[in-house]
């Protein structure tokens, strides 16, 4: 139960908005496309369920070639960004459309929904109304919904993106636990890089259409494959050839990167630096500080926050540092 | 992908071939006549129209009582509008549908009210039959609805914030109302506008009956000329010239929201409704109770009282019982109740064919991005926007000969009021079609739905409210339609508008008061199908 595309492109309006992008899922794995709006994301798994046509490459389901399969026949479930409940059915009717339209019979409907809903915590509301539930509830619906048809892939746009930012944390780990292991191949799509850490176990990063980097969560934030990537991920000191030379931390190609966690506050430092501005996190203290002209950003323990305009010294760990 | 395009094609072809047969071909016959009487190129009947001072002086008056129709109308519609669309207060609703109400009621039935009301011998002691201020209160009597349901939808929906930012930014209410609201509305008022002008600029039923002998409309002018004279060219050369007048209009509106349309995202209950407290907004509460009751209390119940009132002044049921019988020598070959039930056969079948059409018609148009979509949904409107004498006199002349003879055929009325009806039916269904998010058709198919399963389960469930509001709409439109049945109606296919304006044809008190009955006979049969039809509307709007 995998999924595999090989060079799909898709064109929208006569522009292509999905360049040339290869991956694939492994059965019970799970795969995060990160990037922002307008990337491409969403093409990417409408193409994917057969929604909109790829314009080249192909879609391979469970190592079969799908091209030409329409959407209903292709085992795949797709959850959407706004959850797209049917406002004129139940719960429990909405999680039995799909087995419902594949011709399982009333009672066993009635069992299978029931089922999936105790699975997604709401055992016992299969009779509400969707108008009625929380956004938190619709999204386990939907879920429950896609889950339903047993998929060999399961697409997730934007999964948790409608809810509140404390749900979206409770709901991603349970995410996480429910689709564990010998399930689909899952694919969620997201423009939020932590959801995209968080869920998948290898990330995709997509820009402008293309796939511009696809690894391991540790290995893109250790080794980012380019400065847009870097930045893109959230690194604040992606350094010019001049501001590393400065530095003399090398790099007389391109940029260099300097992440974070290489940066400390250190007596022991060799570097010293101005304090330009603090900034709070949760859990710790986001500090600009200027060395010699060449602006730098490193994280510090809160209770060891420096004041603003203090002359601080700075200890650089060399092997975290990496050319671009 | 390519059967479904053939599929789509074939659909298309229902609305297609009925537009075509029903609504083109007539038109094309009117200009034929009008432009080319003995089949080359004649300006003659054209020029002569144009040239006598009696039809110049019809046009012209056509033209202002129209303007001036429409001013009153927003007059009036104004602090309803203002009261229902921005204030809550216990039977909001219920004052909501009241004022939708006069609007699909029948023209006949409202002339015939206006007729007792203002009439000689009427209750005010009042005789304005025959002056223009008749047809103008009546013309504010239908249309009111109008202004209050385009205007005020916009107005409930507008990004209460945007007042709010404008109001912190320092303009008092009053600026903020012209500088921020009134723009916003643009384009409510001027679709307002226009449909009101239409309706008043080819009103045909109001005139004849209001109207006297004096006073005539290029719509009235239309009938005599060809019931009357029997000057088929003259009259196609009239509908021709009042073809062109709504032309105009319509570009003219088209244009107009186009330049003033703005991307606003519209909230549902966007502007919080007030609360009714202080002086100055229950005293508009008040005031807005009174003209209702004036405008629309005081005819209606003039009529029900002119059809329970004997000649001397005592209350009798005689005018009811009297419907059942055939008057000897009356106006009319049928008993008035026969008519009812013409009405109610003609009614339903009219329905069929405007939901059947009008159905797939809105499908195709929610359904389809490009020009084809737009290009039918135009095409379906432009009967609703040409008179219907021009619909009724087409059908005359032009599904008169062979292969296309259906003078004779009892289909020939359900046919014209179905065309008549169609776009309410697309117009109430579109919006509902479109709102059904693509991602839901999208969830269906990923789930295992086939196309034609996605229709069934997804879009069919979600329209059905919709499709029995259209159903009533389509209904009251078909009972009440007067315009193209009096040019096409045989004899014994007698609707009750038809028979209204018989009666009224006839002096006497018999006579009127007959009309009187059978008015409010019709009037009871409109509310109560479009009293249905808005329960349905609003249980739809509580659950989705």
């Amino acid at each position: 139960m995998s999924l595999r595309l090989e060079g799909v492109s898709v064109e929208r309006g006569g522009v292509r908005v999905v360049v040339d992008v290869t991956l694939d899922v492994a059965a019970g794995a799970s795969l995060a496309v990160l990037g922002p709006s307008g990337a491409g994301k969403s093409s990417l798994l409408l193409a994917a369920a057969g929604l909109v046509p790829s314009a080249a490459g192909r879609v391979l389901v469970a190592g079969r070639d799908v091209a030409g399969v329409p959407p209903e026949r292709r085992g795949v479930g797709l959850m959407f960004q706004e959850f797209a409940l049917f406002p004129h059915l139940d719960v429990a009717a909405n999680v039995g459309f799909g087995p419902r339209m594949h011709g399982v019979a009333r009672d066993e409907r009635a069992a299978l929904a029931e089922r999936l809903l105790s699975r997604v915590g709401l055992a016992g509301l299969g009779a509400r109304d969707v108008g009625t539930l929380s956004g938190g509830q619709r999204q386990r619906v939907a879920l429950a919904r896609a889950l339903a048809t047993d998929p060999a892939v399961l697409l997730l746009d934007e999964p948790l993106g409608a809810l509140d930012r404390q749900l979206r944390e409770e709901l991603l780990d349970e995410l996480r636990q429910l689709l564990g292991t010998g399930g689909p191949a899952v694919v969620a799509v997201t423009h939020d890089r932590d959801e995209a850490f968080t869920f998948g176990e290898r990330v995709a990063v997509l820009r402008e259409g293309g796939l511009a980097q696809l690894d391991t969560p540790a290995r893109l934030w250790t080794a980012p494959a380019d400065a847009w990537v870097a930045g893109f991920l959230g690194h604040p000191n992606v350094l010019d050839v001049a501001g590393a030379a400065a530095l003399g931390v090398g790099g007389q190609r391109g940029p260099v990167l300097v992440p974070v966690e290489a940066l400390r506050v250190d007596p022991a430092g060799t570097l010293a630096g101005r304090v330009l501005d603090t900034a709070w996190r949760s859990g710790h203290v986001r500090v600009r500080v200027d060395v010699d002209g060449t602006v730098l950003e490193l994280d510090v323990a809160p209770d060891r926050a420096p004041a603003v305009g203090d002359r601080v010294p700075l200890l650089l760990d060399p092997g975290r540092v990496r050319a671009l | 992908m390519t059967t479904g395009r053939a599929w789509r094609w074939g659909l298309a072809a229902v609305p297609l071939a009925f537009a075509a047969v029903f609504y083109a071909w007539p038109v094309v016959a009117i200009l034929g006549r009008g432009f080319a009487p003995e089949g080359v190129l004649d300006l003659t009947p054209v020029l002569d129209v144009l040239g006598s001072p009696r039809l110049r002086g019809v046009a012209w008056f056509t033209l202002w009582q129209a303007l001036v129709s429409t001013a009153l109308t927003f007059v009036v519609a104004a602090p309803i509008t203002w009261l229902l669309s921005r204030y809550q207060f216990r039977g909001r609703s219920l004052a909501e549908a009241a004022v939708a109400v006069p609007f699909v009621l029948p023209t006949t039935v409202v002339a015939t009210a206006f007729l007792v009301l203002l009439g000689p011998g009427g209750p005010l002691g009042l005789d304005l039959v025959g002056s223009v201020w008749a047809i103008l209160l009546a013309h504010v009597f239908f249309n009111v609805a109008v202004v209050v349901r385009v205007v005020g939808g916009l107005l409930a929906q507008l990004d209460g914030h945007l007042v709010h930012a404008a109001r912190v930014l320092g303009a008092g209410p009053w600026t903020a109302f012209r500088r921020v609201t009134l723009p916003l509305l643009q384009p409510a008022l001027w679709s307002a506008a226009a449909i009101v002008f239409l309706f008043t600029f080819t009103s045909l039923g109001v005139v004849l009956i209001l109207g006297g002998t004096r006073i005539a409309t290029l719509e009235l002018e239309v009938l005599r000329l060809t019931r009357d004279l029997l000057d088929l060219s003259g009259a196609a050369a009239l509908a021709v010239l009042q073809l062109v007048g709504v032309v105009v209009a319509l570009v003219v509106s088209a244009r107009l929201q186009e330049r003033l349309a703005v991307q606003q995202s519209l909230v549902v209950g966007g502007a919080s409704r007030r609360a009714l407290v202080g002086r100055g907004p229950r005293s508009l509460a008040v005031g807005c109770l009174l003209l209702g009751g004036v405008l629309w209390g005081l005819p209606l119940s003039a009529l029900v009282r002119r059809a329970l009132v004997d000649g001397d002044g005592g209350w009798t049921l005689a005018w009811f019982r009297g419907l059942a019988g055939r008057a000897r020598g009356g106006p009319l070959a049928v008993a008035p109740l026969e008519a009812v039930a013409t009405t109610v056969r003609v009614g339903v079948v009219a329905t069929l064919l405007a939901l059947l059409v009008g159905g797939i018609a809105a499908w195709l148009v929610a359904s389809s991005r490009g020009r084809a979509g737009l290009g039918l949904d135009a095409l379906l409107m432009l009967p609703l926007g040409t008179s219907a004498a021009t619909l009724g006199f087409g059908f005359l002349i032009a599904l008169d000969t062979p292969p296309l003879d259906l003078r004779s055929s009892p289909a020939l009325v359900p046919i014209a009021h179905a065309l008549v009806a169609t776009p309410f039916v697309v117009r109430t269904l579109v919006p509902v079609l479109r709102s059904v998010q693509s991602s839901l058709r999208q969830a269906a198919r990923v789930l295992g739905a086939r196309p034609w399963q996605v229709v069934a389960h997804v879009d069919l469930p979600l329209v059905l409210r919709p499709l029995g509001v259209a159903a009533a709409f389509a209904f009251a439109v078909s009972a009440g339609e007067f315009g193209a049945t009096i040019f096409i109606a045989r004899a014994d296919v007698t609707t009750v508008p038809v028979a209204i304006v018989r009666l009224l044809g006839q002096p006497g008190l018999a006579s009127s008061a007959t009309a009187a009955a059978l008015a409010v006979v019709l009037l009871v049969l409109v509310g109560t199908v479009v009293a249905l039809g808005e329960r349905l509307r609003g249980d739809e709007q509580a659950t989705l």
